[in-house]
């Protein structure tokens, strides 16, 4: 079976298995759409501050509510020792990974595209004035959450304190790729288009995927059979 | 060239080696049971022939390659504590999944001969959450047979079986080794391996303490390696 095709079949299964149960999405979206809610309460939502550091606010809520999806990647292989079974397949590591990787972005991209709509009501701002390229930080500040999420969520997958190490080993490494999503959320929704000035984030943002995926799918092997 | 190879092997969890200098070897149609009291190393050898990890010394061999080798991997059946099958997906959900990564040709319709085979056939669509215990374990068993493996590990597979259960493996593991697959399997019911084995390992605090042919007197009474060799 060639690789493509294994990881679409662990993707399949990921999302499958989740949609059966939901645990993981509708707990990262309710807690997503609640803290949207609150800080909407906490700051005044016309200011003109508020709108500033609301891009900045939105991908807090974003890496926050992805965690919760995250902590499930490699922890729902744990009961009835499914992860071994995975293990003694015959499809690499780097499937493993790539296929866990892909649910893990849809489900995050299904709760961040709910965010959305409701983050423009709450914070009064006109988030659709640079759609196309407010979508593509969007993916590619997904990705960079979901690759390393779904790579410290197979580190942390046998230690019994995973809910709290994930971040903890998360963010510090995603705050480049955080930067650059803030800035340029922050840009697009004050009508700023992408250009020679901030374009740098971009460039940022792309390279910090294409550099975390590139050492996750080497590494993972290792990570998983040691 | 053996099935299973095992030559100078440790294992260490920290500083501590659950297995030593571990040596042994069985040849295709062979059945290898490995007894030894709780801690003796059992699960851990089992492990490092599926290839969940790697040893600290020596070497493993699958048919003259290593356990991680896709090809290998291929050729190896495991059933250890857990079931491994999803509690999300259906009975045949989960035999079509495996059915997926192990590249069979057909993998629907193999996943429905073996859930025929194991009795599932009528619950092939639901959900296994919803299964009985006895149900959960004779899919895990058409799980770990699903892809044809000419090497089976099996790691206390009679523990917590049902009747029925016992009886479906017991006849899968007589038809595996009358075809000529090797079985290499740890286990505490020992009447029931010594049975079905060829050879027998006693492992003691991560050696062997004993490894040779299954004899007559083991049968007759299963604690004579014990006896003999220590309690490990």
């Amino acid at each position: 079976m060639g690789f493509l095709r294994q990881v679409m079949v662990v993707a399949v299964k990921d999302l499958r298995a989740e949609l059966r149960t939901k645990e993981a999405l509708n707990g990262a979206l309710a807690f997503a759409l609640v803290i949207l809610l609150l800080f909407a309460f906490a700051f005044d939502p016309t200011g003109d501050t508020t709108r500033e550091i609301s891009g900045g606010l939105l991908w807090i809520v974003f890496a926050f509510a992805g965690t919760l999806i995250l902590n499930r990647s490699f922890a729902r292989e744990l009961p009835n020792d499914c992860l071994d079974a995975l293990i003694a397949a015959p499809i690499s590591g780097a499937a493993l990974f790539l296929g866990k990787a892909i649910a893990n972005y849809v489900l995050l991209l299904a709760v961040e595209l709910v965010s959305l709509p409701v983050f423009g009501i709450f914070y009064s701002v006109r988030w659709t004035q640079q759609l196309p390229e407010l979508l593509l930080v969007l993916l590619l500040g997904t990705w960079a959450l979901t690759v390393l999420g779904t790579m410290t969520s197979a580190l942390t997958v046998n230690i019994r304190l995973r809910e709290v190490m994930l971040p903890m080993l998360t963010y510090p490494v995603l705050v480049p790729a955080l930067m650059g999503a803030m800035q340029l959320t922050m840009t697009l929704i004050a009508g700023t288009p992408i250009n020679a000035e901030n374009v740098m984030w971009l460039k940022m943002l792309a390279g910090f995927d294409l550099i975390y995926t590139a050492v996750s799918l080497v590494l993972v092997e290792t990570v998983l059979v040691g | 060239m053996s099935a299973v190879a095992v030559e100078g092997v440790w294992k260490f969890y920290g500083d501590y080696p659950a297995l030593r200098d571990v040596r042994l070897e069985a040849e295709a149609g062979a059945c290898l049971a490995l007894i030894g009291r709780n801690g003796a190393g059992k699960t851990t050898l089992l492990r490092l022939l599926a290839g969940f990890s790697r040893p600290g010394r020596g070497e493993v061999r699958i048919c003259g390659t290593i356990p991680r080798d896709p090809a290998t991997r291929r050729r190896i059946g495991f059933i250890g504590h857990g079931i491994s099958v999803y509690d999300e997906l259906s009975a045949m959900e989960n035999l079509t999944l495996f059915g997926r990564l192990y590249g069979l040709a057909n993998p629907r319709k193999t996943a429905g001969e073996w859930l025929e085979r194991t009795g599932l056939e009528r619950v092939a669509g639901g959900l296994v959450r919803e299964f009985s215990r006895g149900m959960r374990q004779r899919l895990a068993v058409a799980r770990a047979f699903l892809h044809s493996p000419s090497v089976l590990l099996l790691d206390e597979p009679f523990t917590a079986l049902d009747d029925r259960a016992i009886a479906v493996l017991q006849g899968l593991l007589g038809e595996a080794l009358a075809e000529g697959r090797t079985i290499v399997m740890s286990t505490h019911q020992l009447r029931e391996a010594l049975e079905l084995a060829t050879h027998v390992a006693l492992l003691n605090r991560g050696s062997v303490a004993f490894s040779g042919d299954r004899t007559p007197e083991m049968v007759a009474d299963p604690g004579f390696l014990y006896a003999r060799y220590g309690e490990g």
